[in-house]
């Protein structure tokens, strides 16, 4: 015990050199010349990212259409989306997306196993954002839009969507760092081309868990604030008028 | 309708990963809230700047994917400290953490959202911080934050799954290891789902059930 | 010509219209006057057919609005409506505002619509705004762009409910000089308003609706001269 809290203290106040705590010896020069091939994939994980995010857009804008259609099988379909989407983990989703689906004897890659899973997700979190979107879009404007003539479909796309997509734009930012975080668990499907996946590769290589995955967490945090910054100041274009 | 080889001692089994994810989120959910609501004060009390190097080191958790996390948390202790803690015990000290991160930022919002000149309302009849808190501000900011809260704590029961990586043993992880013995993963998965849905489900609606209630007042 | 045929019309318990019978001729301008709550922002929105009606008929040019049969799409394009609320297009600057609904549902060339949308701005005063969003501008503005977007569509009949209701004191007058120059270049409209003035200068005929009914209809003089039903007496004596 008074080793631990002496260890513990040596922690906290290091006399030495930083890359030395008793017996651990922080190697940071092997987790960097390993850079460039998580960098690689740190484009690969924003590949996915980012299309899941499209994706997920169109379909939070048809489930958004189907809400708003008045029939009843459309409605509950994307209801259940939603909710299965935001009531069960994103790691199941890519499960069921890649294990689940082998039942029926589809056998997707793990890239695409996890774009479906992330992108399953991502649309129904995005649809629940439009909804509250859509409560502060006031019901005179499809009206004002209906009584110049507009039908119900145009004055969606022309009037009610454009506004629902710019007041759901923070949101959908976050999203997209929701994105970039999810892309972690296609490692468990067998993905090892993406930045965590790559890690991983590395780490049963080297041994250096703590450096590489360290440096994985900084690759990690400086994309998710480059979206988040990013979003800021694309709205602050966008919310001009 | 499924022709299944899934035994008993195997449903006990999942029961077990079960307890498992419930006792980590519960467990996390507690430790992360109580920091949280301290995380939060703190950051309100001290204002942006002087909360700065707090702000930043909670946004870490926001930032980082959670799988990370629970690696480096665990190889820290493991490796670098070279403690004998369990796994169970990396993933609680991580994932509260995580949850108080996450928390800070809904007390922080809840505060935010006590109007300055009702808090001055406050003082000004005589009452003192502590009061204040007590009797203004906590109840108009629960109002706020209940909601998100409970969306916070369903978030975390859901990312408990990746326990898994620091040899955690819930729900997810036990449904996994019976579909490699059973080989039905599409049944095996549908309970395991089912399981996160039941217990998420009606919480999310009573969350979105109070929100609604209290935004119109 | 809109003839409107014992119309009848329930929000719930409540009947808000009970049986309205009138008929508009083209060129006429027929202003609607009553307190809140007597039913005369609802017919309106029933003649562009945004309500349907529980029976009654209203036809415009011989069309039936509230027939399954009838396009209404098609219809309202004869039907320009402006509500007291302008409903400016947030995200669409005052050019795209109104060259929306030409574009759209005349399918109209971009270049034609701007053309036309240029006329009806310069027409209500808004030709220096063409570019900006309409959170740049006043109610007045507002609301004038809101008119010009429904004569975009060159629309044989305008209906205006209440058009300078939520409008600050001084900008009121600039949105009726519009109306007034509207009327006397022939615009066929029906207009429910509170501005007794504005009744009695440009209608034709002004109608007093109380509690869902259609209490007197006459020339603004008559009326307003010598009301003939006890609500439009103690109407007018509450206005004055």
């Amino acid at each position: 015990m008074a080793a631990r809290i002496t260890r513990a203290a040596f922690l906290l106040f290091p006399k030495g050199r930083i890359t030395q705590m008793f017996d651990y010896t922080f190697q940071w020069k092997q987790a960097l010349n390993r850079l460039p091939q998580m960098l690689d994939g740190a484009m690969v994980t924003m590949e996915i990212a980012i299309l899941s995010m499209g994706l997920g857009i169109l379909l939070a804008i048809l489930l958004t259409v189907m809400r708003l259609s008045g029939s009843r099988p459309l409605m509950a379909f994307a209801t259940t989306w939603v909710e299965i989407a935001r009531n069960t983990p994103a790691l199941f989703q890519i499960y069921m997306a890649h294990f689940g689906v082998a039942s029926f004897g589809i056998h997707f890659s793990p890239f695409v196993s996890l774009l479906i899973g992330i992108t399953f997700n991502n649309a129904g979190y995005l649809t629940e954002n439009f909804r509250g979107a859509l409560k502060a879009i006031p019901d005179t404007q499809g009206r004002a839009g209906r009584s110049l003539g507009l039908t119900q479909l145009q004055a969606f796309r022309h009037i009610i969507m454009p506004q629902m997509l710019r007041i759901s734009f923070l949101p959908m930012t976050n999203q997209m760092v929701w994105a970039i975080l999810m892309t972690s668990l296609g490692v468990t499907v067998g993905m090892n081309s993406d930045l965590y996946g790559v890690t991983q590769d590395l780490n049963a290589l080297t041994f250096r868990t703590f450096e590489l995955f360290a440096l994985a967490g900084v690759i990690f945090y400086l994309i998710t604030k480059a979206i988040t910054f990013g979003g800021r100041l694309i709205a602050a274009r966008l919310f001009r008028y | 309708m499924f022709d299944t080889a899934l035994s008993a001692n195997d449903l006990v089994f999942l029961a077990k990963g079960a307890g498992i994810t419930i006792l980590v989120t519960a467990i996390s959910v507690v430790i992360g809230t109580l920091l949280g609501i301290l995380f939060g004060v703190i950051r309100v009390q001290l204002g942006p700047v002087l909360a700065a190097p707090l702000t930043f080191f909670l946004d870490i958790f926001r930032s980082v994917p959670l799988l990370i996390q629970l690696v480096l948390g665990n190889a820290f202790v493991g490796m670098v400290l070279q403690l004998q803690i369990s796994g169970f015990t990396v993933a609680c000290i991580v994932l509260s953490l995580y949850t108080s991160a996450y928390c800070a930022e809904i007390v922080r919002g809840g505060i935010d959202a006590v109007p300055e000149i009702t808090r001055r309302a406050a003082r000004s009849l005589g009452l003192t911080w502590g009061q204040d808190m007590r009797y203004i501000v906590l109840p108009l900011a629960t109002r706020v934050a209940l909601p998100s809260w409970i969306g916070l704590a369903l978030g975390v029961m859901k990312d408990s799954a990746l326990v898994y990586v620091v040899q955690v043993t819930e729900l997810l992880k036990s449904t996994q290891i019976l579909i490699t013995r059973l080989q039905e993963p599409l049944f095996l998965l549908l309970i395991c789902g089912a399981f996160y849905f039941i217990i998420s489900f009606p919480l999310a609606r009573f969350g979105g059930y109070l929100e609604k209630r209290w935004s119109n007042d | 010509m809109i003839e409107i045929q014992n119309v009848r019309k329930s929000f719930g318990d409540l009947e808000v219209l009970k049986g309205i019978d009138l008929t508009v001729q083209r060129g006429e301008v027929v202003t609607v006057i009553g307190g809140s709550g007597s039913g005369k922002s609802t017919l309106l929105t029933c003649i562009n057919g945004l309500e349907p009606i529980d029976s009654g008929r209203i036809t415009i040019d011989g069309t039936e609005v509230h027939a399954k049969s009838t396009n209404l799409n098609k219809l309202r394009r004869k039907v320009g409506i402006v509500f007291q609320q302008w409903n400016a297009f947030p995200h669409l600057t005052v050019m795209e505002n109104v060259t929306l609904a030409p574009r759209k549902v005349l399918g109209m060339a971009k270049a034609e619509a701007e053309a036309i949308a240029e006329k009806q701005l310069r027409h209500v005063g808004l030709g220096d705004k063409l570019t900006t969003y309409p959170s740049r501008l006043s109610g007045g503005q507002q609301q004038r762009m809101a008119i010009a977007r429904a004569l975009a569509m060159s629309p044989d009949y305008m209906l205006f409910d209440e058009v300078t209701s939520a409008l600050d004191p001084q900008l009121v007058g600039e949105v009726l000089e519009t109306l007034k120059m509207l009327a006397e270049e022939g615009m066929t409209m029906i207009c429910v308003t509170h501005e007794m003035g504005f009744a009695r200068d440009v209608s034709k005929r002004v109608a007093f609706f109380h509690q869902g009914i259609m209490a007197e209809i006459g020339a603004p003089d008559q009326l307003f001269g010598d009301p003939q039903h006890p609500e439009t007496q103690k109407f007018l004596a509450n206005v004055r």
